[in-house]
């Protein structure tokens, strides 16, 4: 009954789509490995409000979400070959392994599938990735820094998760913009695991043994764990550069009532699924001229726009952005130059 | 107690040729229980995609059911000796990153390390036998020791697979897709080894009636070491075969295989009493779990909210199903 239903939708939506763009009648799926965070929760509400609306408006035929049951290889290859025999057009993939898909992912290219991998990207140079500019984001860190304090200094630097990709081009992107910019020096540097709690223990044990700091670049996660542990040891309290997350921006808020504190945020939006789903979209379009690795921007909040954003946070959560197909268009042309 | 025991072994004495019969036909039932799942899910399959049954279809739902099946035999050797496996997942993953790594870069030191690592499967088993530690302590200890092995050789995920083992697994014979192929051959092989020759009952008898078998001669250290070697075995086979499909390695890629396997095992009709497993049965408990976690799942076509529970539910459905009918049986 069920099924006659779905086949009558798809049926009334071939009829009447054929008029509208190439894509109307393609089956666009996710395949994700994971949703048990609030970012990957996040990512998928993105994803699924921009994908209700691109289908209601007869954009693709169809866009569905499928999540593993575990985070395990395997499972999420077999979901791959899955959707291969379902007939999608499309796959957009937040993968559990940059590498062992690949064989999963070669298979769906071989049968005609586009694939588009991001955050979780995959190696297999068939597929499309969507990759942040984390290194831009690093280096935009310390120009912003500079602003906010003109004569330099020391500063601090937070990293992220050992042995990311993410922590390593966030961490390239900082030290270029420490050369460009020799009025700062980072005099210590510590791991907080893009986690408040982490951040503020290990900001607290190097502390004592630091020069004045005058700003602290980050990774996201890590800004409001360095801020208490900064006041907890009665500190002054430095540039703090945020991520994004709810916490963060509210810490920022209460400071700027106070006494006007200045500082900056950046950091990946779970929403880039949205914009993988539309590059996945321009593909299917017929478009040749996409790089299969694309750079796309992060996104960030500045002084006079993060208020304006915070309400919208869920506690807990992190910024998000629902992409547009502009967006993705704007993205693949920034890309090509 | 007594009292009743005795009545069952007269009516057992007193068994008339229709009684016996009716026995014979929910064995029989029994034995075809797995081979009904699997053509129930297939059914399912069928209806919901029809597009699935092709021999492009099988090729691409069966061929991740191999590892799994190679991994449930391994399993299903451990469960006949009355013990059970908890590292077989870490093992597979091990072997997986061994297989993208040493066994391309330098096929001596790959085979040898694989092959003592069957080694250690069998020092396993002589040491729980020697020792008489419960295999579930012992085999959880070692699936840390394999994860962090695995993580030491393989860091990051990467490596690639041999390209003969490639070539494998991606082999299309004609009519026939290769995974129905390798499932048969695994499971006849396997069949023939531990239910029609004379070494393989004693194998079994060792996990049934350890006692007896003790007492007429045979050494049951030695059985256990062997039970234990073939589950090795079968999981070097399962690692190599996954990483032939994969293309390439992640320290974590075999972590699912333990419980998949158990499962298998008993989907197939085999039990935690030992002795009491049947080999073309756990192929096709393997192959039915495969088909049921994530073909059918994904062209149900469940809420993404809803596919996780969906996922268990199904499993749940499944084993429940074999055990209504082998309840039948007593």
């Amino acid at each position: 009954m069920k099924k006659l239903f779905v086949l009558g939708a798809l049926a009334a939506m071939l009829a009447s789509g054929t008029a509208l763009a190439d894509t109307s009648g393609k089956k666009i799926a996710f395949s994700n490995n994971y949703a048990g965070n609030s970012w990957r929760q996040a990512m998928l509400d993105s994803y699924g409000i921009v994908t209700k609306k691109a289908v209601a408006d007869k954009v693709v035929g169809a866009a569905d979400i499928f999540t593993t049951a575990d985070k395990e290889v395997p499972t999420q290859a077999a979901q791959v070959q899955n959707l291969i025999l379902q007939g999608y057009d499309a796959i957009v993939i937040n993968a559990a392994s940059p590498d062992a898909l690949n064989g999963a992912i070669k298979q769906a290219c071989d049968a005609g599938i586009v694939v588009v991998s991001f955050d979780g990207t995959v190696t297999e140079p068939c597929a499309y990735r969507v990759v942040v500019d984390f290194k831009d984001m690093g280096k935009q860190e310390v120009e912003q820094m500079a602003k906010f304090q003109p004569k330099g200094g020391n500063l601090l630097e937070i990293r992220g998760l050992a042995g990311t990709s993410i922590d390593d081009a966030i961490h390239a992107g900082i030290l270029e913009g420490v050369a460009a910019h020799p009025e700062f020096k980072i005099v210590g540097s510590v791991t907080g695991d893009w986690d408040q709690t982490t951040a503020q223990k290990a900001v607290a044990t190097i502390l004592p043994s630091l020069p004045d700091i005058v700003g602290v670049v980050d990774q996201g996660g890590d800004g409001y764990g360095a801020a208490q542990a900064f006041a907890a040891a009665g500190k002054p309290r430095p540039t703090i550069i945020m991520g994004n997350r709810q916490d963060e921006l509210q810490w920022w808020k209460e400071q700027k009532e106070k006494d006007g504190y200045q500082t900056w945020s950046a950091s990946i939006a779970p929403g880039v699924s949205s914009l993988a789903f539309w590059v996945a979209q321009q593909v299917l379009d017929g478009r040749t001229d996409i790089p299969h690795d694309l750079l796309v921007p992060y996104l960030a909040f500045t002084q006079d726009d993060f208020e304006a954003e915070l309400p919208k946070i869920p506690k807990g959560g992190v910024a998000s952005h629902e992409y547009t197909q502009e967006d993705a268009i704007a993205a693949i042309k920034a890309n090509i130059k | 107690m007594r009292p009743e025991m005795t009545t069952a072994s007269l009516d057992t004495a007193a068994r008339t040729s229709a009684e016996r019969g009716a026995l014979a036909r929910a064995r029989l039932l029994r034995g075809l229980l797995p081979a009904l799942s699997l053509a129930l899910v297939l059914l399912a399959i069928a209806w919901l995609n029809p597009r699935a049954i092709s021999y492009f279809g099988f090729s691409l739902m069966l061929n991740l059911a191999i590892p799994i099946a190679l991994a449930t035999i391994a399993q299903m050797f451990v469960i006949a000796g009355n013990e059970l496996d908890l590292s077989i997942g870490t093992f597979v993953g091990f072997v997986g990153c061994v297989t993208a790594t040493w066994l391309k870069d330098a096929p001596l030191i790959g085979a040898a390390i694989l092959l003592g690592s069957i080694g250690v499967y069998a020092l396993l088993g002589a040491l729980i036998h020697l020792r008489n530690l419960p295999s579930i302590v012992v085999t959880l200890g070692m699936s840390f020791v394999w994860q962090g092995l695995a993580i030491l050789v393989l860091p990051k995920p990467g490596g690639k697979a041999p390209d003969w083992l490639l070539g494998l697994m991606a082999f299309k014979p004609p009519f026939v897709p290769f995974p129905i192929i390798a499932a048969l051959v695994i499971g006849l092989i396997v069949h023939f080894g531990l239910m029609r020759t004379s070494y393989g009952v004693i194998l079994r008898g060792s996990g049934g009636n350890p006692a007896a078998l003790g007492r007429a001669g045979w050494s049951l250290l030695k059985t256990k070491i062997v039970l234990f070697a073939l589950a090795g075995l079968f999981g070097v086979l399962s690692g190599m075969a996954l990483i032939g499909i994969t293309t390439s390695a992640d320290a974590n890629i075999g972590n699912g295989y333990t419980l998949l396997a158990i499962a298998g095992v008993i989907l197939g009709g085999g039990e935690f009493v030992g002795g009491r497993v049947s080999p073309i049965g756990a192929v096709i408990g393997a192959l039915t779990l495969a088909l049921a976690a994530s073909p059918l799942l994904t062209f149900m076509h469940i809420p993404p909210d809803w596919q996780v529970a969906a996922n268990g539910a199904i499993l749940i459905i499944v084993l429940a199903a074999r055990v209504l009918i082998s309840r039948r049986e007593r």
